[in-house]
């Protein structure tokens, strides 16, 4: 992963400031960095978002293809999650460099989505043990500033928020031959509910006290750190810890109640956020990488 | 000919546009803070980016490391849902090499490679979405990508790809145009000297017509490069206003 070499010295006002509460940004301990987000970017995506989190920028696209259902379930669609780190984060990356790094976060949402309250997975049936929707989650890492968990798990959400999936129609005719009709309307898709849909926040261990939506010098400066993906409710669906330091049980147990309560407020401002963006339309200035 | 008519009897393409007619080009220098250069653009439905680090020591292996000029190092890749069919893998696979290698040869000859002998420069593109002239735009991101770096050129590299069609050479061709199948000339202008950084030819077109359509699509790259010399200037002012100068 993309990572900046401090000197002791910097480490010590890193961890100091931490313990007083007074990050190096001036932010608190449990608060996140500006989020920006901005679905339909791609058109030729069946949905897509962008999240930019401080220097972290994410590009999410969904590509919802025709496929058949896995041989255990039948009459479930499912979703393939694949991460590009590409060489634009970080020239380490060039070649076949990110690859450990996108497996990892790939397999990490894969685990997430893979929780049958995530997502109406049956909704992507089409006819049972014959056709199903594959939704392909294609994540691109652009640009690396800390905390890419996070803001990917955001970026997935806004992407499948924004998915639409055109409405197809199963015809069996006398001899009883399956005919897929695709809807005349181009309007008229099928789109998922993202309610249930989990958020990774990933909470570092600095010093005696833990920091959520930590930049890369706070990262340098942290052992162990802890991902913890929670739903709109607040219900942890997935805990991982991660880093090469360890952890005592009681800040596990500290580290998930921050966890559950940032979560709640971060999926509150998300849904407003993309109700918002709905609201104004096809007519909406699209910024892109323009802005 | 296919059943899709390429050029209508009134001059017009399928998308609208005159024969000689650019696509709408929209661009951004200085997208990135942590690379040392970077720049967005639109050509039509055609977005790219491109990134520069550099120039910097060799990374790997030192063997590499030219005595007498700096070693351009090129990556390109194109977002596995950049195309209407989904693609496996973002890079590695032949035409990702090939478009590297293109871009290697094309930024080799605008880059003043001697002013940093034994240092490394590595320019990686990224195709968000595709829709015919995929090079071209990844060409011209590059170029603003090297300018906001900082790195010394001789001149901008100025791309753009152009067709034939019924006797008339087409620039700037879509993915509809591109996916028709006739003949493609890929061009790298320096504009100034206009000197060719890169030409490239698929498909069979006779001698006669070379030279017209030669002629279209230097005359489009120069179009763009008065584009992408506005852009410039507008960045430099901006930034010069940010400065307080």
């Amino acid at each position: 992963m993309a990572s900046v070499t401090l000197s002791e010295a910097e480490k010590v006002y890193i961890v100091h400031g931490i313990q007083e509460d007074l990050r190096v940004d001036g932010r608190g301990c449990e608060d996140y960095r500006c989020v920006e987000v901005e679905t339909d970017v791609v058109s030729n995506t069946s949905g897509s978002a962008r999240v930019k989190l401080g220097h972290t920028d994410i590009l999410v696209g969904v590509k919802a293809e025709m496929g058949t259902p896995k041989l255990e379930k039948p009459n479930e669609g499912y979703l393939e999650f694949f991460v590009d780190c590409s060489a634009n984060a970080t020239p380490e990356f060039e070649g076949r460099g990110g690859d450990d790094l996108g497996t990892e976060i790939a397999n990490t949402l894969s685990r997430i989505f893979s929780n049958k309250s995530s997502v109406d997975l049956q909704a992507l049936c089409i006819s049972p043990g014959e056709h199903c929707w594959t939704l392909y989650v294609d994540v691109l890492l652009l640009e690396c500033g800390g905390n890419l968990f996070d803001a990917i798990s955001i970026a997935v959400k806004a992407a499948v928020f924004n998915t639409r999936i055109p409405r197809v129609r199963v015809l069996v005719d006398e001899e009883g031959s399956k005919d897929i009709e695709l809807s005349d309307d181009p309007y008229d898709c099928i789109r998922l509910s993202v309610e249930n849909v989990p958020c990774i926040v990933t909470l570092c261990k600095i010093g005696y006290r833990h920091v959520v939506d930590a930049t890369l010098q706070e990262e340098a400066c942290s052992l162990a750190s802890l991902l913890v993906s929670v739903t709109s409710k607040g219900v942890v669906t997935c805990m991982r810890k991660v880093g090469k330091g360890s952890l005592e049980p009681e800040s596990i147990f500290e580290m998930m109640e921050t966890g559950k309560r940032v979560g709640k407020v971060l999926h509150s401002s998300l849904q407003t956020v993309l109700h918002k963006e709905e609201s104004l339309g096809p007519k909406r200035q699209k910024v892109g990488f323009l802005g | 000919m296919a059943g899709l008519e390429l050029l209508s009897d009134q001059g017009y393409r399928v998308d609208g546009r005159r024969a000689g007619e650019l696509r709408k080009i929209q661009a951004r220098m200085g997208v990135f803070a942590q690379a040392d250069g970077s720049a967005y653009i639109e050509q039509g439905n055609t977005k790219a980016l491109a990134v520069v680090y550099g120039p910097h020591e060799i990374r790997g292996s030192r063997a590499r490391a030219l005595p007498d000029r700096a070693l351009v190092n090129c990556q390109y890749s194109s977002a596995t849902f950049s195309t209407g069919e989904r693609k496996r893998r973002p890079h590695g696979d032949r035409k990702s090499c090939e478009m590297g290698l293109q871009l290697r040869q094309t930024f080799e000859a605008a880059i003043l490679t001697q002013l940093h002998p034994r240092s490394q420069i590595d320019i990686y593109v990224q195709v968000l979405q595709a829709d015919g002239g995929t090079y071209a735009a990844c060409v011209n991101a590059a170029t603003l990508a090297v300018l906001d770096a900082g790195v010394p050129m001789r001149d901008f590299v100025c791309a753009c790809s152009a067709g034939f069609v019924d006797g008339t050479p087409l620039a700037d061709l879509s993915h509809v145009e591109e996916a028709a199948g006739g003949p493609q000339l890929a061009l790298a202008l320096l504009p100034a000297s206009g000197q060719i950084a890169l030409l490239e030819m698929d498909a069979r077109l006779h001698e006669d017509h070379l030279e017209q359509v030669l002629e279209a699509a230097a005359r489009a790259a120069r179009d763009v490069h008065a584009l992408l010399d506005r852009v410039v200037r507008q960045h430099v002012r901006e930034a010069s206003v940010l400065l307080g100068d």
